[in-house]
């Protein structure tokens, strides 16, 4: 079945069964490799990605039904991690291994969109089907503080380079 | 003490010229004839670790496989200092698997601080002092009057500069030094080391760059899946593969008889299609007849059952007896038995297991996330009969390991079918489901648990029967004890025995494996003698740790450092809290780290458990080499503790697994996870250790410490959600 749609504002045709999840569309037609396979059953929100704005597990969305939708995936936020909430996730050094931070991102990304200044429980409960086995949460929680800081400031996606933090001193690395 | 180690004759180093010029700096082996083969005269010596370019820019390898426990990063970085290169000019690659050019390259045990800790600073160091040699020579000054500064060398009096590009070629024609004896920084200098530097590849984890095995990608590509028996170890006896073939998309479909080795390549049916969906469909029309094997006649509730009746008999074995503690015993002032238990535990690591494999010309390259890389291509080896120097490993970024990536069976059956399909790149993606049921598990275990304390409140007594996996004298993977395991040589009459249940299921480390069980029992048990003994929690522990014997398997005073750190950070003893909230501590060493934790939790009335606040003390030496990492090391493994403690749980049944994916094998959620974590390191003479590991044990008995001062309900067996937690107001 052909199904047109749009990626990171590109028009896309594929050639695919029409019950293949988004998720495989994306990973392995279209070759965009940064929206994450976690459990093929919207349990973890590794695959989030927005189908027209809205944060959505694309591991069971099956590809007829985005036919004509405008899909935002990780790599369309910006080519070089200077959106606000990548950049804020490189400053606070989220990641352990990496693997659900797409997904937190477009998680976050969609939350910020609807709510510029979250707190702690507006953040816990958009957040909260997203997992990350690592554990990064604490992390995840400022750096969308952060993001929303940065936003607030009329922060564009631009050049920046590998961000250092300043190193805190004492032998407490409670920030 | 001295915080020198001794370099052996493998971490040795070489320099030697290259044919256009440059540098080439060889550590551990005798790497330097193949290095010289397989460089272009063209590009600036690489060496075993550095490559310097002419344009200055400088390349580490980081040779360990990074699975999320920030590896790639720390290790270039100890590089890096010593070599006194600009951190932010220089890049990093990740090594390929090469046992001549590497040693110790894995991932496990929190041991790549303690194995590479010295070799990478003398790497780095044997660099920098050639480097400068190569520039007092070129200005004909001593070397005593050049410094170095962020990739360039500096005549101090006249102010002169090279940087370490325009010096390579010259430094690569000097003689080397004797590694042993090259100055190393004095550490209050440092400039990387110990400065919080955020992982090397966040901005392409940021940006969705393919980085993960996962993500490989190859021309002509297809795409695996692989049934295995439910029951471990059954083999194929019958398959629709007809039918199978038949499906849309399927290119192949074929059985593996595989073998009985359950960490090898076991019996299944392989499906390959053009894309996994396909393949992954497919499969879901496959009907097998399975030779289930014995293991079928195994479940959890016989292994309760026989831990039960093992507990009324005596031991198979006693592993250490010191005193007497049946005399003992009859004369403590207060006897305290309990018994205790813990499930079966997955690793579920957030990218499903997957490697790509390419067989052709009968050699076979592979793309995999794994810890340990040489022990995949024995495996591999060995499995296919294909000569080692003829695979080649490429390490690709694990996407979480926890000790699941210790083994290669999912490496094994890429291979199988990459042969199979001879001339074809193929990726093997496994489900969760896959994953869940077809794991290497953390083993449960059974405890019954006798202590006795005297008048004085002094801990004089303590007998385990460890009801445990195995046979005869061979302990299930991770199923075993160190006869020396805390509070062992602590306690004047003390037993360790153990009985062992013959166990068909396999057995693997899981991060901080042994401890994330042990340390559950023992330090509630304790919190148990503690309340006999009419003691706070912290000071009874300190007494214990104060009565150190012959033979302690660690530092007392290093764990009464942190145990003290941790009750004053988290202000032990002087908070009131209110009914149906608690605060719990306890400790434990293990991978040479020191942890105590404190844990702070609220049960509602409902039996609802949130953890409040948690604070961490850890003492891991001298030096905290990436903070921002050491940081985020320790907030997850405790996180990952009060995951295993709140609700996850396998259980077999006639055979199986019964868990499939994340609704009931639950990871903690950004919901459950507490407001902080606190963490504190207190900095000691001792060389530098790991820290992937052992932060995780103490959180889970502190939690459920927490939890009995709180409700008053002892925690004796995980996890809490099959617990009655409930509790009414008076």
């Amino acid at each position: 079945m052909k199904i047109s749609f749009t990626v990171n504002t590109k028009r896309v045709t594929v050639d695919v069964p029409p019950d293949m999840p988004l998720l495989w569309v994306l990973r392995d037609v279209l070759d965009l490799k940064g929206t994450k396979f976690g459990c093929g059953a919207a349990q973890c929100g590794a695959c989030t990605v927005h189908v027209n704005g809205a944060p959505t597990r694309s591991c069971v969305l099956p590809a007829s039904s985005v036919e004509g939708a405008e899909v935002l995936t990780v790599e369309g936020l910006s080519p070089d991690g200077s959106h606000p909430v990548q950049r804020a996730w490189q400053e606070l050094d989220v990641p352990q291994c990496g693997y659900c931070q797409a997904g937190q991102i477009m998680a976050a990304v969609a939350l910020l969109a609807r709510n510029p200044n979250p707190s702690d429980a507006d953040i816990d409960a958009a957040m909260n089907g997203n997992l990350c086995r690592c554990g990064t949460y604490l992390r995840i929680r400022r750096a969308i503080h952060r993001a929303a800081e940065l936003m607030a400031a009329g922060a564009q996606p631009q050049g920046n380079g590998r961000s250092q933090r300043s190193p805190n001193g004492g032998e407490a690395l409670r920030r | 003490m001295a915080t020198t180690l001794r370099v052996n004759r493998r971490e040795f180093l070489k320099v030697s010229a290259l044919a256009g010029g440059g540098m080439l700096i060889a550590t551990y082996w005798d790497p330097w004839n193949r290095l010289l083969a397989a460089e272009s005269a063209a590009e600036f010596a690489p060496n075993a670790f550095i490559k310097i370019t002419p344009d200055g820019a400088v390349t580490i390898i980081a040779q360990n496989p990074e699975i999320g426990q920030g590896v790639k990063t720390m290790l270039p970085m100890i590089v890096a200092e010593e070599l006194d290169a600009d951190w932010r000019a220089v890049r990093i690659e990740q090594g390929d698997l090469d046992t001549e050019k590497f040693a110790n390259q894995y991932a496990g045990g929190s041991t790549a601080t303690p194995n590479h800790w010295e070799p990478m600073r003398r790497a780095g160091a044997v660099g920098r002092a050639m480097l400068i040699a190569a520039a007092a020579k070129t200005w004909n000054v001593p070397q005593s009057e050049c410094r170095t500064e962020a990739g360039t060398v500096i005549h101090r009096p006249s102010g002169r500069r090279l940087s370490y590009g325009e010096l390579a070629s010259r430094a690569a024609t000097l003689p080397v030094p004797d590694p042993a004896s090259v100055p190393l920084k004095d550490p209050k200098d440092f400039k990387i080391v110990g400065k919080p530097l955020p992982g090397v590849d966040v901005r392409a984890i940021v940006t969705g760059a393919p980085l993960f095995g996962i993500d490989v990608s190859l021309p002509g590509m297809k795409y695996a899946v692989f049934e295995k028996c439910p029951v471990f170890g059954g083999k194929v006896r019958a398959a629709n593969l007809d039918e199978i073939r038949s499906q849309p998309g399927v290119l192949h479909a074929f059985v593996v008889e595989g073998g009985s080795d359950l960490s090898g390549l076991l019996g299944g049916v392989a499906i390959v299609g053009e894309t996994w969906w396909a393949a992954h469909q497919a499969r879901q029309r496959l009907r097998v007849s399975w030779d289930e094997g014995p293991t079928a006649a195994q479940s959890s509730d016989w292994f309760t059952q026989k831990a039960a009746e093992l507990f009324r008999q005596p031991p198979h074995r006693t592993l250490r007896r010191d005193g007497d503690v049946d005399a003992a015993l009859r004369s403590a002032h207060k006897v305290v038995e309990a018994e205790y238990s813990y499930p079966f535990l997955a690793h579920a690591p957030l990218e499903p297991m997957n490697c790509t494999a390419w067989f052709r010309d009968g050699e076979l390259e592979i793309w995999a996330p794994t810890q340990t890389p040489e022990r995949g291509r024995t495996l591999v080896s060995r499995t296919l009969e294909i000569p080692p120097e003829k695979i080649t490993i490429h390490i690709t970024r694990s996407g979480g390991g926890f000790g699941r990536r210790l083994n290669n069976d999912y490496m094994v059956e890429a291979a199988w079918i990459a042969r199979q399909v001879a001339g074809t790149p193929i990726k093997l993606v496994w489900s969760r489901e896959d994953d869940i049921r077809h794991d290497f598990y953390r083993p449960a275990g059974f405890h019954r648990l006798t202590g006795g304390v005297d008048r004085n409140g002094k801990l004089i007594a303590w007998r385990d029967h460890f009801v445990t996996f195995g046979e005869g004298e061979r302990f299930a993977n991770s199923a075993n004890i160190s006869e020396n395991e805390f509070p062992a040589a602590f306690i004047p009459n003390f037993a360790l025995e153990v009985s062992l249940i013959p166990l068909g299921v396999p057995t693997g480390a899981l991060r901080a494996p042994r401890s994330n069980g042990l340390a559950f029992v023992f330090q509630s048990f304790i919190d148990e003698l503690a309340l006999a003994a009419g003691r706070d929690p912290v000071e009874f522990r300190m007494d214990l740790l104060a009565s150190a014997g012959e033979g302690a398997a660690m530092n007392a005073e290093r764990m009464r450092g942190v145990l003290e750190l941790v009750a004053e950070k988290s202000g032990w003893g002087r908070r009131s809290l209110p009914k149906g909230t608690g605060i719990g501590v306890a400790f434990h060493f293990s991978h040479r780290g020191y942890f105590a934790e404190v844990v702070q939790a609220s049960v509602s009335a409902a039996g609802e458990v949130k953890v409040e606040h948690v604070w961490v003390a850890g003492d891991i030496g001298s030096q905290i080499i990436n903070p921002s990492n050491a940081e985020n090391q320790v907030q997850g493994a405790v996180l990952d503790g009060l995951a295993e403690a709140l609700g996850q749980e396998i259980t077999i049944d006639r055979g199986r697994v019964v868990q499939s994916n994340f609704h009931d094998f639950p990871l903690l959620r950004m919901v459950q996870a507490p407001p902080e974590v606190e963490v504190y390191f207190r900095r000691t003479d001792y060389p530098p250790t790991g820290l992937g590991e052992p932060a995780l044990p103490p959180v889970v008995p502190a939690l459920c410490n927490a939890i009995f001062a709180a409700t008053g309900k002892r925690i004796r067996s995980l996890p809490l959600s099959r617990q009655d937690l409930t509790w009414t107001a008076e």
